[in-house]
């Protein structure tokens, strides 16, 4: 293959409607630092059904963007299109600077939960289609923003670790039982929904007592806890000291139940009710009137 | 990280319009639990006050639990009681403090269950049945508690 290639048409007249969202050429202005055309793309220049994306904007890095704001990007609709598919659009044809993670693409690997027309939701699972026109697309409330929708999941990671989120045993298992540790079919009922967690951060973004106490464990941790506490591969002194953990002051005591969390989990982890039933066998491990 | 930005408050109440409704069930929990508070603690000062079995003397007409007309001495209990029934804002405050109290009871009932672990999957519809009822139970009581004072 030639690695002489043509030039590309559209950067000599933006005639090409695939690219005609690109003239404000916000890179160039940004870099400069001076006055950037915050609208992307006319509608009119676009063939066919276009959606209006409104995108938080900020980074600490270039002058003009320290002060965040919204970008409106125009972004041609297709069928089955989710926002995650209209924020890469956006990036690739208009505004290359445009930041956000995203991997999987299909709701696996947990990267792009952000703050879609007021609710915490993983773009790739939201479906541009369902979405009141314009959407705003802004960053997990109650984190830090390091650059537009990519925020700082440190602390959320540190409340995952907290409760210890592996599988653990008080003395290695017999050598015949090493094979393969065996679980019933109801206990891997009961567990399989708390199993499926992403490490999004949604839930713990959406909970107004985690945004209020910054030690509280949050939903996603204690799910975690609740999906080895309730393993019954694992030891009963392991599961006691998984309880010990929970029902800190920081830990399930703190959930008001508002069901915020519930209601956003893009993987329909029943949260409160783990949440509800942890309370539960902390009680009833430290009241015994029988 | 060089520098992060934290939006705040932003995110919190401002956004009450993206609430869910759980989250309405909380602050409307909190707050009809306080308000609660707050009568019980005036409905104690009113009584408190008012026991001292000392006579005053009362215009009868402008009483609703005093019979005949003209001035009367009655006990100061039955003179501070009556005062306030007799005022068409005391009776709207009524009908406002069984609306709290029926909300409160009604969701507490709620909770109670989420505490428990029964119908979580129903939360939602539980709230907005509550709110329903106690709605009903408000209209209905409005005849009752405003007799006399005008209606
Ligand atoms: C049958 C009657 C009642 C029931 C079933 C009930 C139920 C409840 C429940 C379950 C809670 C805990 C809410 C939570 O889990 O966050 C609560 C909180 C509360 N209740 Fe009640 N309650 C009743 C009557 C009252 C009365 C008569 C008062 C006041 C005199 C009151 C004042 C409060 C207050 C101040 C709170 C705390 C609110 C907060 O979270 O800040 N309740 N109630
Ligand atoms: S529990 Fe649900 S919302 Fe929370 S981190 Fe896991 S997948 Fe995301
Ligand atoms: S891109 Fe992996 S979960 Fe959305």
């Amino acid at each position: 293959m030639s690695t002489q290639q043509p030039e590309p048409e559209s950067q000599e007249a933006p005639t090409d409607p695939e690219f005609q969202g690109a003239e404000s050429s916000v890179d160039e202005a940004e870099r400069s630092g001076g006055d950037i055309d915050q609208t992307a793309a006319d509608p009119t220049d676009l063939e066919g059904e276009t959606v209006l994306i409104k995108v938080f904007r900020y980074d600490p890095e270039v002058e003009a963007k320290q002060e965040p704001r919204f970008d409106d990007f125009h972004v041609p609709f297709t069928k089955g299109m989710t926002a995650l598919d209209a924020v890469i659009y956006a990036r690739d044809q208009y505004d290359s600077s445009l930041t956000f993670r995203h991997s999987c693409r299909q709701a696996v690997c947990g990267s792009d939960a952000f703050f879609i027309n007021g609710k915490q939701r993983l773009a790739c699972k939201t479906q541009i289609a369902e979405l009141e026109q314009p959407i705003r697309i802004e960053p997990l409330p109650h984190q830090e923003v390091v650059k537009d929708l990519v925020v700082d999941m440190d602390h959320f990671y540190d409340q995952m670790h907290a409760v210890e989120p592996y599988f653990q045993n008080e003395e290695t298992p017999a050598i015949e039982d090493l094979e393969e540790q065996r679980q019933s079919r109801e206990n891997r009922e009961k567990i399989k929904m708390s199993t499926r967690c992403i490490w999004c951060g949604a839930c713990m973004s959406s909970c107004n007592i985690a945004a209020g106490d910054n030690e509280y464990l949050g939903p996603a941790a204690i799910n975690k806890a609740y999906r080895f506490a309730m393993d019954d591969r694992e030891p009963e002194e392991i599961k006691e000291h998984r309880l010990r953990i929970v029902e800190q002051e920081h830990g399930v005591w703190r959930c008001q139940t508002q069901f915020s969390c519930t209601e956003v989990c893009p993987k329909d982890i029943p949260l409160t009710e783990h949440i509800q039933e942890l309370k539960r066998e902390a009680v009833k491990k430290n009241l015994k009137f029988w | 990280m060089s520098q992060s930005y934290n939006r705040g408050l932003v995110e919190d109440f401002s956004r009450w319009k993206e609430f869910s409704a759980g989250m309405w069930a909380w602050i409307f929990h909190k707050f009809t639990g306080w308000m609660l508070i707050g009568y019980l603690f005036t409905h104690i000062a009113v009584l408190s006050t008012a026991t001292s079995g000392e006579m005053v003397e009362v215009n009868a007409a402008d009483l609703p639990n005093v019979e005949g007309t003209g001035m009367t001495e009655v006990p100061l209990y039955d003179a501070t009681l009556g005062g306030l029934e007799s005022l068409l804002i005391i009776r709207i405050l009524e009908v406002g403090l069984l609306a709290v109290a029926v909300f409160h009871i009604l969701n507490g009932i709620r909770l109670l269950m989420v505490d428990l672990g029964i119908g979580l999957e129903a939360q939602d519809k539980s709230f907005y049945a509550s709110l329903i009822l106690t709605g009903i139970i408000t209209v209905a009581s409005v005849p009752t508690f405003l007799a006399g004072v005008g209606f």
